[in-house]
């Protein structure tokens, strides 16, 4: 407990929230960037590839159609239009080369390269020093006169493809731009946005007087509402703990009243009391009356451990068979030996409830307490599991406490003052706050004529849960 | 200007008269200008005769102090083979080469034997007239018809091609044989100005055959045939380059000239800078100074640069309304084409079976299309 109040130490500044996003948002662009120059550059030279390259096949199947044989020698009568459409790109130096099966050129350049295979239709080559993307085009004739296959070579200098590749690439490149400067003033507005219900949270918190714990009641995103019900859980167990606190101060000071006031009496009237038997008599009063006292002072604090403990401390695995024998051996110490016995029934396996240890052995031990003062022997506390609950069970052969008063057991200390009798009521209360802080109940039954049961039923602990 | 017979050059050159014999086949005239001992020379390989280029040459050599220009005048295949050598290795590299035969150097240049070179003149030429930022049209010299003004009326005198084709329909014409154009055999501008009309129009079929028919002759040389029509051996000239045939119809009246109104073919001699060019700056800035708008009078002087139409002389484009008639070569790879060794023979060999003289074997052969579109 003390732990949780000292001063924390202070911890290393956080990344800021609109630093994060705001990175990670950079990153993303900066990815996308670059995917999408990778693929305008990709594209660009992909089309401009295409477009030029219909050129060369479209001169070169040209010039493949003018082929024909005069005297017996292949003779290529090249066409105009051939040429004209080589120079729809202005600035090419153009290649062409028309060579029979034998490698022998007929017509055109004679050092253009050969293509590296008879399938090829595309390649690359340097001609007279500057790289060339040159088309083949295959013509086959079986004539009396020649037979075989002759390739029209035909190719561009790749100056206007690199010139369409980079118009190409630089459009979609002014486009990404645009687009990038627009994504980043909406990620800007976005983190703006997204933001701005913690700001209104923070507000909310700060404007609110120091002793309003009520919820707070503000519609925030559905992702920022495990904090504010985070915040209003703090809250709402601040405000228990406060009104318990408050409730206990004043029935602490309900209590004390009337026992203290006895015994400012009792003691007023030994001051004037000459009388030695009489004067005994009053001591021996005024000692059972602090007696009273001071068991009435160690229950009011138990319970205001209790209260505290049921909101304040972490919760374990707790074995209800050992909380029994904890109980058990504590009333024993308490009590004189060979006084009325106390059974304990248990079973063999452990019965695993999930709540704070202390609290329960205290809630037992009232209720072994009672049985023992009250009730008729044999007391016997028994633990058992019944279906998804534990109970802890202390039952006598007397009669108990009256049906009617079963419904009001937890709030019967409270209406009727701290006289004597009803010091069983303040134990049954802690009883009853460690049930109810353990998501169970504390509950009553007569099972039979001449047994009564006080049962204390709380939920079984999941399964491997720590 | 420094002039010397070409043969004494070439003695005092290299000292020796047995070197008469070693004089360049192609090489016809040589010339410097500019400082004779200039710090920088310029060479300059052309086809244009010097005495059309000097005005522009010695204005040029005015403008750039301690410049020497050597300028050597080739004729075209002459000057082609030069420039693959010297593009090969195995030659001396000129520093500016010009030629009328625009598709040998469009060859030239696709061949890798140009050096770039950007300038805000040349940024202004139109696209036709700068190919890679490496071939420039610098002039604009139409093909012509010309006619003998004595022998043939005005109102007989061909306007078109379809004329000329009327004029040689009748079995008895008196143009029978005395129509005269280039030999495209020997002449690279002639075969040039006759491809370009194979694929400009369809009239070239039936130019062809009516020149067959009539028996047209093919000679050589621009000046060979002005004379002939001045002479009256022949009555009409077709496609002779219009800067000789304008600068003789100056001094000969004898001499008229028709710009074919279905079309007429527009040359621009082209030039460029050698890939291995010693001095390419200077190469540079004459091609600047012959786009300037000094280098256009005097080239306009020279009848290089022909007005077309009324529009502001200086314009290397052509002014509106007209150019649906004059038809610009475009320095482009199409010309590419006509280089082509079959093509060329297929071109060649169709061009002189109708046209040589007397009876020959004709080969057989299948069609060969001149159609200006081909499947």
């Amino acid at each position: 407990m003390s732990d949780g109040l000292a001063p924390s130490p202070p911890q290393p500044r956080a990344l800021s929230l609109t630093t994060r996003l705001a990175v990670a948002t950079a990153l993303i662009l900066s990815v996308g960037a670059v995917a999408v120059t990778v693929a305008a550059l990709t594209y660009g030279q992909q089309a401009s590839r295409e477009a030029y390259d219909r050129l060369l096949v479209g001169a070169a199947s040209q010039i493949a159609a003018s082929l024909k044989l005069q005297d017996g020698e292949m003779v290529a009568d090249i066409p105009v239009p051939a040429f004209e459409l080589l120079a729809l790109a202005r600035d090419e130096r153009i290649a062409y080369r028309v060579v029979d099966q034998r490698g022998l050129t007929l017509t055109g350049y004679d050092d253009v390269p050969l293509p590296p295979d008879d399938v090829t239709p595309f390649y690359e080559a340097d001609f007279k020093g500057e790289p060339l993307r040159i088309a083949a085009v295959r013509q086959r004739f079986a004539e009396r006169a020649f037979s075989g296959t002759v390739t029209v070579l035909v190719g561009h200098t790749l100056l206007a493809r690199r010139a369409l590749a980079w118009d190409i690439t630089k459009g979609a490149l002014y486009l990404l731009a645009t687009a990038g400067l627009g994504m980043a003033a909406l990620a800007v507005f976005a983190i703006y946005s997204a933001l701005w219900p913690l700001r209104r949270i923070g507000r909310g918190l700060s404007e609110r007087a120091p002793n309003d714990l009520t919820p707070m009641d503000i519609a925030v995103p559905r992702e920022i509402q495990p904090i504010v019900f985070a915040i209003n859980g703090f809250m709402g167990r601040l405000d228990r703990q406060m009104t318990a606190m408050r409730k206990l101060i004043a029935d602490s000071a309900h209590q004390l009243r009337t026992p203290i006031a006895a015994l400012r009496a009792q003691s007023e009237l030994a001051s004037g009391e000459d009388d030695t038997a009489r004067l005994r008599e009053i001591v021996g009063r005024i000692h059972t009356r602090s007696v009273g006292l001071s068991r009435l002072a160690d229950q009011l604090l138990n319970r205001a451990l209790i209260t505290h403990r049921t909101e304040a401390v972490a919760r374990d695995r707790v074995d209800l068979r050992e909380t029994a024998i904890q109980a058990a051996a504590e009333t024993d110490q308490a009590r004189t030996a060979g006084a009325e016995t106390l059974r304990l029934d248990l079973p063999e396996n452990p019965v695993w409830v999930v709540g704070d240890t202390l609290s329960l052995t205290e809630a037992c031990k009232n209720l072994v307490n009672n049985a023992l003062k009250y009730g008729v022997a044999p007391v016997t506390l028994e633990v058992r599991e019944s279906g998804a609950q534990a109970e802890l069970i202390v039952a006598d052969r007397g009669d108990g406490i009256p049906e009617s008063q079963w419904a009001e057991i937890g709030e019967r200390f409270q209406h009727q003052g701290g006289r004597a009798a009803d010091r069983a009521g303040l134990g049954l209360a802690i009883a009853d706050d460690v049930a109810k802080a353990h998501g169970g109940r504390l509950g009553f039954r007569r099972p039979a004529h001449g047994r009564f049961e006080a049962l204390l039923s709380l939920p079984l602990a999941p399964r491997g849960a720590a | 200007m420094i002039r010397l017979p070409l043969a004494l050059l070439i003695v005092l050159l290299t000292g020796a008269p047995a070197a008469w014999a070693q004089s360049p086949p192609g090489l016809e005239d040589v010339g410097t200008f500019g400082t004779a001992d200039g710090a920088t020379v310029l060479t300059i390989r052309s086809t244009t005769d010097m005495d059309a280029l000097t005005p522009a040459l010695e204005s040029f050599a005015v403008r750039t102090p301690g410049l020497k220009i050597a300028y050597e005048q080739w004729n075209s295949n002459a000057l082609y083979s030069l420039s693959l050598a010297a593009c090969d290795g195995g030659a001396d590299h000129a520093d500016l080469v010009i030629s009328s035969a625009v598709d040998q150097m469009v060859k030239l240049v696709n061949d890798g034997c140009a050096r770039r070179y950007e300038s805000a003149a040349t940024a202004k030429l139109p696209p036709h007239l700068n190919w890679r930022n490496e071939l420039f049209g610098v002039t604009r010299e139409p093909a012509v018809m010309v006619y003998n003004r004595d022998l043939v009326a005005a109102d007989e005198a061909p306007r078109s091609r379809f004329d000329l084709i009327d004029l040689l329909r009748p079995n008895e014409s008196r143009f029978n044989g005395r129509i005269a154009t280039y030999d495209i055999k020997t002449s690279g501008l002639g075969y040039l100005f006759a491809f370009a009309d194979a694929h400009q129009a369809t009239t070239f079929g039936g130019l062809l055959e009516a020149f067959g028919r009539s028996g047209a002759v093919a000679t050589c040389c621009s000046a060979e045939i002005i004379d002939a029509v001045a002479d009256g051996r022949f009555l009409i000239a077709y496609n002779v380059l219009g800067s000789y045939a304008l600068a003789r119809a100056e001094r000969d009246r004898r001499i008229a000239i028709v710009y074919p109104d279905d079309y007429t073919l527009v040359l621009s001699r082209a030039a460029m800078i050698s890939r291995g060019a010693a001095n390419p700056n200077a190469a540079g800035a004459f091609i600047d100074f012959m786009l300037s708008g000094e280098g256009r009078r005097a080239l306009t002087t020279a009848r290089l640069v022909q007005p077309l139409g009324n529009k502001d002389a200086a314009d290397l484009g052509f002014p509106d309304g007209v150019t649906s008639v004059f038809r610009p070569i475009a320095l482009s790879p199409v010309l590419l084409v006509g280089l082509d060794k079959h093509k060329r023979k297929l071109f060649i060999d169709r061009w002189e079976d109708v046209l040589k003289p007397g009876p020959r074997s004709r080969t057989p052969r299948t069609d060969v299309r001149l159609q200006p579109r081909d499947p």
